[in-house]
């Protein structure tokens, strides 16, 4: 297993280094926010930034990705028969995305990559993507841990963790694409106790106190409550009272989906330009009710309460008791932070949790 | 099912080899197709209920059932009722055009259960796709003799809107090995096609109601629109029928047709890939979103 240490000023020229092999996306300041960009000379990465508003789950499943194409030229021999669209998949390395955005493609995988049909887009995509993730403790108060989501030093999504100590950087590889990265990065042997140093200081408290600077200790985010979901039975919790006063201030904007990094949906569509056509995929929302409109004019979810209430469901029932691999969603609190009428999902979850309670204190 | 290893959103190039007009009002139509390279053929193995996903190249992608049966060879059908973009298209297009086909998609009617058990069919209005894939099945020489006795219940709102009236002549005869009412709303005064065979007047479940009684040993498969299931399954249930041995076919929107786009789900269900067929028991437990 490589380690590596950097000195402050250290850490961009060697991330630099990675371009040489790699396309590399680091955080950069847009505005007011920051965003995932690919490092060329016009743009500076922030390492010290905190979260990106849109995840980094476009890096593998674009917002927007042409799938195939063909020709409406009758001339041409080949119209209207669909191909595949030409396009490669160069080694990419995402740079400081934090361990929640990672953990989202382990939540996304089930999704393109099953036992029957896979996804070639995503599954190539990822495959070419390395994700050398950066762990200090600077969770914000719109943040909260699950089971996919252990907190700021939570490894399992990653190819690499990038302990900031403040003075300087330890990275540590986590498996074979995370080796290939460090040794492209170069950089100094750490000091012989450091990384058991801050490894044991994880270990000693929830949130630890590293060294000085940005790992300074800070309350640890809460847990989402969801340990009575699994057993709750589906029905009685679709066919709740809460639901309606849940979604009644929902404004349907999508916001909440579209900057969730565990959402997946999307919509396929077809574009026609002069006889060339693109067979394109781009993001869509439950929250619309045109996601779900028949062609009849019938509306399995026409109403808002209905796609409210299928947003919650999915990420904290039906996908827990689909893939028995915790609930769809990492704490990243961007749905808290950008919702305009303040939807919570911890405020929903907990009274979706707390559900059978007052069932089961009915029946008595 | 679609092999793991080919990429599920590519289509198979196919031709449009013929176009029939179903109904008077011109609003359902079967298309006939072939594929381009023969050998796609063997590749779209697939099981009556099954579905497959129509691309017409510009204006998008539609699931439709499959109408012919595994033992009609060398071509597949499709009945297709005008509605919106990708359905009024491909109402305009002619023998000899190009389309894409994705599938088989979906799971498809229990045929291991049906076997050797007595076998209803009831159906109305343009749903009778799959049913049709499923009667063609069931009454082919060499599978005749799997099933027990079949019996079938289809209803249109009038003669001229009922389809695949050269099979209907077949199945009304002596010799094809179902039992098959055919049913009208009302009877037209002008009525063009006088049918040479005995035709009920009168919604389904009020067929149903006469003609199916036993629930012995048997499997119902419907599909119609949500008036007739409405009113046709108290019918059944009345009858003796238990919630496992009647599956119906849902009909969603979808886009993927394989699982990921999200859009089909009926709670923790996805329509196109765990369904489309379900049984009544296996809906009893799901959230009632349909
Ligand atoms: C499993 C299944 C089997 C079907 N079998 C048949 C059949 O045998 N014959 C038939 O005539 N119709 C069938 N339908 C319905 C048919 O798919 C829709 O009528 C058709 O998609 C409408 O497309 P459109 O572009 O004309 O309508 P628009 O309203 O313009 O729809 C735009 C797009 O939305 C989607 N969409 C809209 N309505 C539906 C719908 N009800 N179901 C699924 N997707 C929809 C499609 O992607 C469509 O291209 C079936 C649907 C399903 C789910
Ligand atoms: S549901 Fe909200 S908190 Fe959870 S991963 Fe999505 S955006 Fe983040
Ligand atoms: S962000 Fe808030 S208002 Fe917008 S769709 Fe989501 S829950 Fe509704
Ligand atoms: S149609 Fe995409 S998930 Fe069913």
């Amino acid at each position: 297993m490589r380690t590596r240490y950097y000195e402050r000023d250290a850490f961009p020229p060697a991330v630099a280094e990675l371009r040489r092999a790699y396309r590399v996306f680091v955080p950069v300041r847009r505005g007011d926010f920051h965003a995932f960009a690919e490092w060329d000379d016009s743009v500076r990465p922030d390492f010290d930034y905190r979260k990106t508003r849109v995840p980094p789950k476009g890096l593998v499943f674009p917002q927007s990705e042409r799938l195939l194409v063909f020709s409406t030229d009758e001339r041409d021999p080949e119209h209207d028969i669909l191909r595949e669209a030409p396009k490669d998949f160069p080694p990419q390395a995402v740079v400081g995305i934090r361990p929640y955005d990672a953990m989202a493609f382990r939540v996304l995988e089930v999704n393109f990559d099953t036992p029957e049909v896979r996804d070639p887009w995503w599954l190539r995509r990822r495959e070419a993507t390395t994700l050398i993730g950066l762990a200090r403790a600077d969770e914000d108060a719109t943040m909260f841990r699950t089971e996919n989501y252990a907190g700021p030093f939570d490894e399992r999504g990653l190819d690499v963790i990038v302990y900031d100590l403040g003075r300087g950087y330890l990275a540590k590889a986590l498996g074979e694409k995370g080796e290939a990265a460090l040794a492209a990065m170069g950089g100094d042997e750490p000091a012989a106790d450091a990384l058991r140093e801050v490894e044991e200081r994880i270990a000693r408290a929830a949130t630890p106190e590293l060294p000085a600077g940005r790992l300074r200790a800070q309350p640890a985010a809460p847990e989402l409550p969801t340990g009575r979901l699994r057993a709750q039975p589906v029905v009685p919790l679709f066919e709740a009272e809460f639901w309606d006063e849940v979604a009644a201030p929902c404004l349907n904007c999508g916001v909440c989906t579209f900057l969730c990094p565990t959402c997946w949906c999307f919509d396929i569509q077809d574009e026609v330009r002069k006889q060339e056509g693109d067979r394109i995929r781009n993001w869509d929302s439950c929250m619309f009710p045109l996601y779900t409109l028949h062609a009849s004019g019938h509306n399995p979810r026409g109403k808002k309460t209905q796609r409210v209430r299928n947003r919650f469901m999915h990420k904290l029932k039906y996908y827990l008791d689909k893939y028995d691999r915790g609930v769809m969603c990492v704490g990243c609190g961007r749905c808290v932070e950008a919702c305009p009428v303040n939807i919570d999902i911890r405020e929903v979850a907990a009274r979706m949790n707390g559900f059978g309670e007052q069932v089961e204190r009915h029946d008595r | 099912m679609i092999a793991r290893d080919r990429n599920p959103y590519l289509p198979y190039p196919v031709r449009i080899e013929e176009i029939i007009t179903e109904t008077g009002d011109h609003s359902l139509k079967t298309f006939k197709l072939v594929f381009l390279d023969p050998a796609d053929e063997a590749r779209f193995a697939f099981l009556p209920g099954q579905f497959a996903e129509i691309s017409v190249a510009g204006k998008g992608e539609i699931p439709i059932g499959i109408a012919s049966s595994p033992t009609e060879k060398g071509y597949l059908l499709f009945t297709v009722q005008k509605m919106g973009v990708v359905t009024s298209h491909l109402h305009s297009m002619r023998p000899g055009d190009r389309l894409g086909l994705r599938g088989p998609l979906g799971n498809w009617y229990p045929w291991e259960r049906m076997e050797g058990r007595n076998v209803v069919i009831i159906g109305g209005g343009c749903a009778f796709s799959t049913l049709r894939s499923s009667i063609v099945y069931m009454t082919d020489p060499s599978r005749r003799p799997k099933f027990k006795r079949l019996t079938a219940v289809y209803g249109a709102r009038c003669l001229s809107l009922l389809l695949y009236s050269d099979r209907l002549d077949e199945w009304k005869g002596e010799k094809s090995g179902i039992d098959m009412h055919v049913t009208v709303d009302a009877m037209q005064e002008s009525e063009p096609r006088t049918p040479r065979w005995q035709c009920h007047v009168g919604f389904v479940p009020a067929v149903v109601k006469e003609k199916i009684k036993d629930p012995t040993d048997a499997i119902v498969i419907l599909c119609g629109p949500p008036a007739m299931l409405k009113f046709t399954l108290p019918v059944l249930k009345e009858a003796g029928f238990a919630d496992g041995q009647i599956y119906l076919s849902l009909e969603n929107r979808m886009k993927c047709g394989i699982g990921m786009c999200g859009r089909c789900n009926v709670g923790g269900k996805l329509v196109c890939k765990d369904g489309p067929v379900f049984s009544l028991a296996e809906l009893g437990e799901l959230p009632r979103e349909t």
